[in-house]
């Protein structure tokens, strides 16, 4: 085929005021009817490059051609004007709204003064009925799973008259049978004659829906490939530039005393609702304790209510024998309690402040770390260096603000800091969301480190074969509740884990006790 | 080759300059010898010791209102009230100075640690009222300024007035109570050694400091603050003390310094301008003394020019409106920056 590509991004170069290069000479072509993987680590460039095709955001230098034409995109009206459309990782909806509304937002069919309704439920139907999308136009966004959200986000992009659609990865809060469900979809869509840029970490997933796959490293283009041309391995060595086991030789540890302890833990929300219904579990020395479950199901609230951020819980919780309900952040932390958040940028870290600051908010209270009035600069100094070391973070000393680096970079800071405290618990939250495979394997080996060492971890993870390969033992939390217990992850298939995540199954009241042991 | 680094200094020395050049340019346009006032405007406040003595001390309260304002705009607190503590202070300074009786070096100190410990005080209420309620500190601060000046001129009027005198004034402040001259020839006086000790103070205390670590964290980013542990309840509070003092201190001083009564019958603005100064040092303490020695001798300029030339004084107030757009205004010069930055990363010859 000569056909000439449907778009085309020529030496796009894009530069953060904050001095990040995002995009250094990209470029990029998409053919019509493809779909199109975009794959990369962290801060390789391809949201940046996503974005620029959606019009959020303008390049440094480079131009567009979209069907031969010279464009330029000013705003993501723009895009959606020339027929993009793109379904952000974190969904653009308003939940009080129901489905139609969310999607004639801004587009509102009228009839006189007033939207016409009728109208506005009849298109959402047939588009629904013409792709296989299957929606309610008349339930609330809040009420839909999130597979729903997605399928509303998707039909919000094509009712717009999009024929090229951007996913930004579509699959990284899906249960694996609504992965199933969402690759039908999109291959239907391909008949149909759209384009798609599938951007994911998930090489598998990439392998089985893709024809082709640009890779981006270190904000450049790496190679184009057809997908059936290149293997697994292949892909990831152009990704991070080595080799990567995914597979962990955790060695066995047995667990030793417990170190947290929960039982009969409940929240009920100001909503009434309630979140949290009789959570008990233990966390002993050496263990590594998973709690799967699609996002929404009370992990949040869990993880607040273990690190001192949730008032009104009531239960037992225990760290070390001593009970933190109803302590502060700074008392608990003070038990031997590490944290690291799900969202780093609001809570992780403090994004105008030097790596050094960001590093040493677990330690700067400390005699040790004090000369008389003054902070022991030094000392401080020494320890920034040693950990842009030992965690291979890439950045131009302990003096630049964080707020600069990568995604993957910014984390492994925050990984530092909660794991060289050396605590009794350590909490990860999504330790490796958003970060690429380099950077996430780094953790991964940092935390199965701290378990030789004799810390208790627990692990909360969207990410099942992250969860799967480093946990010893897997909680899965559905509503509330835990409603299945593994002692030993081997046993889990994702298929199972899959269901338990649902709710369509779950084990008895007994089985999901044995998560406490004494 | 000019480094990305340096981009925030060259932007606020472009912003100046740009200030300057349309100085000129309305000169130019209203005066009958541009020339002559452009000279008058640059040159007449370092032309002799006195004029120079004249930008300093001008320099001295805004130092002390620039600091009160640089710590609260670094914890993210966008508070105003340094305004109306400055004159408040200045009210509580002159009282003891002219009714008490003290010896002779007891008598300022106290003066001014009444003034500045009253500062901290009323501060702290707009603080305790944003750190606990999270009411808006901008709204609170603005109408403490109206309060506390009521208040003030209430006591200028019914307690501290002299019949004797002519205009709206105080009794005489007691000269024991004077701060004592630095430089002969000048009004210069103990007040800027003061200001200095500060300003360094304040420098060591936020950036070598574990409080100074709170509270950058705690304005860099509340949420990540309180992960951390930091109680930032108390850091706001703790901010709020602090920068009353300073402003407190600041109104103290300027009155025993350079006055003999208390005669301020509206608010002398070195608040305001103390927010100006904070935006020109970059929340930086030690660059207070530089902002505040440029904004003081643009003024000093000004008020020579229209002395002695055809221009009016207000003519500052558009340099300085023009100074705070173009500095608040974050895309000025944003092109030349990506292009330094694509330079620095190699993409561009």
């Amino acid at each position: 085929m000569d056909q000439s590509p449907l778009l085309e991004m020529r030496k796009i170069s894009k530069v953060y005021p904050n001095g990040v290069v995002a995009n250094a000479n990209v470029n990029f072509s998409l053919d019509k009817g493809e779909i199109h993987a975009i794959v990369g680590e962290n801060g390789a460039g391809k949201s940046t490059l996503m974005k620029m095709i959606f019009g959020m955001e303008e390049p440094s230098e480079g131009e567009m051609v979209l069907d031969g034409r010279k464009v330029r995109f000013r705003s993501p009206q723009d895009a959606i004007d020339n027929g993009i459309g793109m379904v952000h990782q974190h969904f653009m909806l308003v939940p009080s709204l129901t489905v139609v509304d969310n999607m004639i937002l801004g587009m509102e069919p009228t009839k006189g003064f007033n939207i016409h309704y009728k109208e506005a439920i009849r298109m959402t139907r047939e588009l629904s009925a013409r792709y296989n999308l299957a929606i309610d136009p008349l339930a609330k966004v809040e009420d839909l799973s999130v597979g729903m959200k997605q399928k509303v986000e998707i039909l919000k992009v094509l009712i717009r008259g999009a024929h090229i659609l951007i996913l930004d990865e579509p699959t990284a809060v899906l249960t694996p049978q609504e992965t199933e469900e969402l690759f039908r979809q999109l291959l239907a869509l391909k008949r149909e004659g759209h384009t798609i840029v599938f951007i994911s970490h998930k090489l598998k997933e990439v392998k089985v829906i893709c024809d082709r796959i640009t890779i981006m490293r270190g904000g450049r283009t790496e190679g184009v490939f057809e997908t059936s041309a290149v293997s697994e391995q292949e892909i990831s060595r152009l990704m991070v530039g080595r080799n990567v086991v995914l597979k962990y030789d955790k060695g066995d540890r047995p667990p030793g005393p417990s170190v947290l302890q929960v039982r009969n833990l409940s929240y009920i929300n100001p909503e009434r609702k309630p979140v949290l219904q009789d959570i008990g579990f233990t966390i002993r020395e050496g263990e590594i304790v998973g709690i799967a479950g699609v996002e929404g199901n009370g992990q949040a609230e869990l993880v607040k209510a273990l690190t001192g951020s949730l008032s009104g819980a009531e239960g037992e919780v225990a760290v070390g024998g001593e009970t933190i309900l109803g302590r502060t952040i700074k008392e608990i932390r003070q038990l031997g309690v590490s944290y690291i958040p799900e969202d780093r940028m609001r809570q992780g870290a403090a994004k105008d402040a030097s790596i050094s600051d960001n590093l040493i908010s677990m330690f700067y209270r400390m005699k040790e770390w004090n000369k008389g009035l003054l902070l022991n600069r030094k000392k401080i100094a020494g320890f920034s260096e040693a950990q842009i070391d030992r965690y291979k973070i890439r950045a131009k000393g302990p003096e630049q603000p964080i707020g600069m680096l990568s995604g993957g970079n910014m984390q492994k800071v925050v990984v530092a800091r909660e794991c060289e405290a050396g605590p009794k618990l350590l909490i990860a939250e999504q330790p490796t969301r958003g970060v690429d495979v380099g950077a996430a394997q780094l953790i991964h080996q940092r935390l199965l480190e701290m378990r030789a060492d004799g810390c208790a971890i627990l692990l909360l993870s969207a990410d099942l074969n992250e969860i799967l390969e480093v946990s010893d033992s897997l909680l899965v939390m559905y509503n509330g509740q835990f409603v299945a217990y593994y002692p030993d992850v081997k046993q889990v298939t994702e298929e199972r884990l899959g269901f338990a995540m649902l709710g369509i199954e779950r084990q008895s009241d007994a089985e999901v006790r044995r998560a406490i042991h004494d | 080759m000019i480094k990305s680094a340096h981009f925030e200094k060259i932007r606020t020395l472009a912003v100046i300059l740009i200030a300057l050049l349309l100085t000129f340019l309305i000169i130019a346009i209203i005066s009958d010898d541009p020339l002559r006032t452009i000279l008058i405007f640059l040159v007449e406040p370092v032309s002799s010791v006195s004029h120079l003595g004249n930008v300093v001390e001008m320099a001295i309260p805004l130092m002390f209102t620039g600091l009160s304002v640089v710590l609260l705009f670094r914890t993210n607190l966008f508070n105003l009230g340094a305004e109306g503590l400055f004159y408040f202070a200045g009210i509580v300074a002159s009282t003891i100075a002219i009714h008490w009786t003290l010896s002779g070096w007891l008598h300022p100190i106290v003066s001014i640690l009444a003034g500045a410990l009253t500062g901290a005080l009323l501060s702290a209420i707009p603080g305790i009222l944003k750190a606990k309620w999270n009411v808006n500190e901008l709204v609170t601060s603005l109408m403490f300024n109206s309060i506390l000046f009521g208040v003030g001129l209430y006591f200028l009027n019914y307690k501290l007035r002299d019949p004797q005198a002519f205009s709206n004034s105080s009794y005489k402040l007691q000269p024991t109570a004077l701060l004592p001259n630095l430089i002969p020839g000048t009004r210069i006086h103990l007040g800027l050694i003061l200001a200095l000790l500060c300003i360094v103070a304040v420098h060591y205390y936020m950036y070598r400091t574990k409080w100074g670590y709170e509270l950058r964290m705690t304005g860099s980013n509340r949420s990540f603050a309180e992960y951390s542990g930091i109680n930032t309840t108390k850091v706001i509070i703790t901010v709020h003390l602090i920068a009353g003092f300073l402003a407190g201190m600041g109104g103290s001083v300027e009155v025993l310094g350079m006055y003999t009564r208390f005669q301020w019958t509206s608010l002398p603005g070195y608040g305001l301008d103390g927010a100006l100064v904070a935006l020109l040092a970059k929340n930086n303490p030690l660059s207070v003394i530089g902002a505040a020695l440029f904004l003081a001798y643009i003024r000093i300029g000004a008020d020579q020019m229209a002395r002695m030339s055809d221009v009016p004084a207000e003519m500052i107030s558009i340099v300085q409106a023009v100074i705070i757009l173009l500095i608040s205004a974050e895309q000025f010069l944003k092109f030349w920056k990506t292009r330094m930055l694509l330079k620095e990363a190699g993409i561009r010859e």
